[in-house]
């Protein structure tokens, strides 16, 4: 693909993903270079409805949004999900753990029956339109950005590691944070950060998502092996797990 | 001649979040005319309810990309407040300077990517970087900075890891510090030039003056970012956090997708100014040169300033992260182990935002779950004074042809630097 006219766009999120696309700097002059960018609405006035490439960051939690991601599918040829709003529904899926009423009396207390204060359950780019490719991540790293861009133009397909981030924290040779007495959600999440919070003494939380083929029952049998409580461990999975 | 205004932006660009601006006046009659917040609401007050202690910080930081430390801070504190657990002056020190590298990275994004192109003529800093490539790599090098602070202070650029409830998870090393401060000594040049670039370019800002109440951490002798009561330029004592509610008064209407908030009148503004116009007597020397050489001075009632502020405050915070380095340093690293004992409790923290003044308020129960949560975001407290500035404003630019009023008021709503995405209390509105 010749340069391809790239349209970023965002639904519910914090726009941290897009905020790493500016951090890329000068490496963002130098992919504006391949790329056409035609619309952004966080970095540029210019817009547009016609482009190759859609690249979605955020949750759908409204009809307007599911309307708006199958318009985008219909005009461009490839869509990317940006970041774990987009390929999973991210922190935003808390919210599902509750009735829409009760969240909305919570926020909004005696204004939350008024009509135009209204809510829907919290959905991923796939449960609505299909996705060609992802970018995993809260927030996503910009080279696996990068990486995808460099696929699509030169007409391969970009892949996401199958193995979970146990295996970059043991090959960063961090300790186990099982060892430290904390839950650690790294035996089930997707590899492809190189266990960037482990490095940094924190325990995975699982924002890249869970391995299609995660072994939960392992890891329960681990938290319980370790003296955890599995209330905890089921805690720690609805942050970024929650259906 | 009959002349109609008809104005209808739909989302506001190069600004964080989805806004609208909406105007329609007849013969200089303005008919209707309003600031739109129509972004995707996202409910996390109602989302932490029955999370860990431990997780809050990693939830809420998610509130928003370009404010995740500072809301991770604003949680931390009120954590630490409700559990009744003291920190270090070491871990205090720590805190402040990643806090100030969000200040840095937030305020060179705002004005360098997003308001710059208004002040050359251009629609993005796409075009800018042909036009005046040195502004750009000069603006690149000082957001690296700020990012660099945050990933050697918290673990990454966005959404810190190692801020944590009793301290931090781990701490960056001496020789890391080190070359730190060695950038930010290295980047005084640099600012100074990005302030002569806008004092070059001021006069593109609009004359636009309008006074209203500001509101700001204070605590003398500081121009603090990060510990403070809250000030008023409406009252001489201050307030205290703890009661943070009976300051922000948010209220819902209608027209707006927004709670709105007020406190002595109708409107109150918070961020760069509002910080500005009650501190400005405790920036540091350099800050201090920067500010008069812009022309600002305390009691500056023009919202446009506001991206003005942020480069005088970008070289405050470069300045102070130099002499805390050197305070960390002479002092010593000691390990610390985050040591936060389990209680039922609620507690509320303030912290600057680079956009104003963030609130959280949290409670507990004594298994450390989350009972409830209140969040007062700057950009909400906001939005009553941008309509207030609307109606000042129109007014005596309606004559004008409507592109022109058009980005006069464009400018006016990214002067103030929104975070729309910091949506907790955000509303979903069909607008006409």
């Amino acid at each position: 693909m010749t340069k391809p006219r790239v349209a970023i766009f965002d639904l519910a999120c914090c726009e941290g993903c897009q905020l790493q696309i500016v951090n890329m700097e000068d490496d963002l002059l130098n992919l504006l270079t391949v790329i056409d960018p035609v619309e952004w609405r966080e970095a540029m006035s210019d817009q547009s409805t016609i482009y190759d490439v859609a690249i979605i960051e955020g949750s759908i939690t409204r009809q307007a949004d599911e309307i708006k991601v199958m318009e985008i599918r219909q005009r461009a040829t490839y869509v990317v999900a940006l970041g774990a709003c987009a390929t999973m529904g991210g922190v935003n899926k808390l919210k599902n753990n509750f009735a829409i009423h009760d969240v909305k009396k919570t926020v909004y207390g005696e204004a939350a029956n008024m009509p135009h204060l209204d809510t829907f359950t919290v959905k991923a780019l796939n449960e609505v339109i299909e996705v060609d490719f992802e970018v995993h991540g809260c927030p996503i790293d910009a080279d696996e950005l990068v990486h995808v861009v460099k696929c699509l133009l030169s007409g391969q397909t970009p892949s996401a590691p199958t193995h979970p981030v146990c295996v970059e924290c043991k090959m960063a040779e961090n300790c186990c944070r099982y060892e430290y007495d904390e839950l650690c959600l790294g035996p089930l999440t997707r590899a492809g950060c190189d266990a960037r919070c482990p490095a940094n003494g924190f325990w995975c939380f699982g924002c890249r998502g869970f391995l299609p083929d995660a072994n939960f029952t392992a890891a329960r049998e681990m938290a319980a092996e370790h003296g955890k409580s599995l209330e905890d461990l089921e805690s720690k999975l609805a942050l970024f797990g929650s259906k | 001649m009959s002349k109609t205004v008809d104005i209808k932006v739909h989302h506001v660009t190069r600004v964080e979040g989805h806004g609208n601006i909406r105007v329609r006046a007849k013969d200089g009659a303005i008919e209707k005319l309003e600031w739109q917040v129509p972004e995707a609401p996202r409910f996390f007050e109602a989302m932490v309810r029955g999370r860990k202690y431990e997780d809050i910080q990693t939830i809420v930081s998610r509130i928003c990309g370009i404010c995740s430390v500072t809301h991770s801070l604003a949680a931390i504190k009120a954590i630490e407040r409700a559990m009744d657990t003291p920190v270090t002056d070491q871990t205090d020190r720590l805190r402040i300077l990643a806090h100030y590298g969000e200040q840095l990275e937030s305020h060179i994004l705002h004005v360098g990517y997003l308001v710059a192109p208004d002040l050359l003529g251009q629609k993005s800093v796409v075009p800018v970087a042909s036009s005046h490539p040195e502004v750009v790599q000069t603006v690149i090098t000082l957001h690296r900075l700020g990012n660099t602070m945050m990933e050697v202070l918290t673990g990454r650029k966005t959404h810190p890891v190692r801020l944590v409830p009793g301290g931090f998870s781990m701490l960056p090393s001496a020789k890391e510090l080190r070359a730190l401060k060695q950038e930010l000594v290295d980047s005084v040049p640099k600012l100074t030039a990005l302030a002569e670039v806008i004092a070059s370019l001021a006069g593109g800002i609009p004359s636009f003056t309008r006074e209203t109440e500001y509101v700001a951490l204070v605590n003398e002798p500081h121009y603090p970012f990060y510990h403070g009561q809250v000030g008023s330029t409406d009252i001489s004592e201050l307030a205290s956090v703890q009661d943070f509610e009976d300051i922000v008064n948010e209220y819902v209407i209608p027209q707006s997708t927004a709670k709105w908030a007020k406190w002595h009148r109708e409107a109150y503004m918070v961020g760069s100014l509002a910080r500005f116009n009650l501190n400005a007597e405790f920036l540091a020397p350099l800050a201090k040169q920067t500010a008069a050489m812009l022309g600002l001075e305390k009691g500056c009632y023009n919202p446009y300033m506001n991206s003005v502020v942020q480069v005088v405050e970008s070289v405050q915070v470069v300045e102070r992260s130099i002499e805390l380095i050197d305070e960390i340093l002479t002092v010593g690293l000691r390990v610390e182990r985050p040591d936060v004992k389990i209680r039922a409790g609620v507690g509320a923290a303030a912290v600057e935002a680079p956009r104003g003044i963030l609130f959280h308020r949290y409670e507990f129960d004594d298994k450390g779950e989350c009972v409830s949560a209140n969040m007062t975001i700057p950009t909400n407290q906001n939005h009553g004074n941008i309509q207030k500035d609307f109606e000042a404003l129109v007014p005596t630019i309606i004559d004008r042809p409507q592109d022109e009023i058009r980005q006069v008021m464009e400018m006016l709503v990214r002067a103030y630097d929104p975070c729309i995405s910091c949506s907790t209390h955000y509303l979903d509105v069909e607008f006409v």
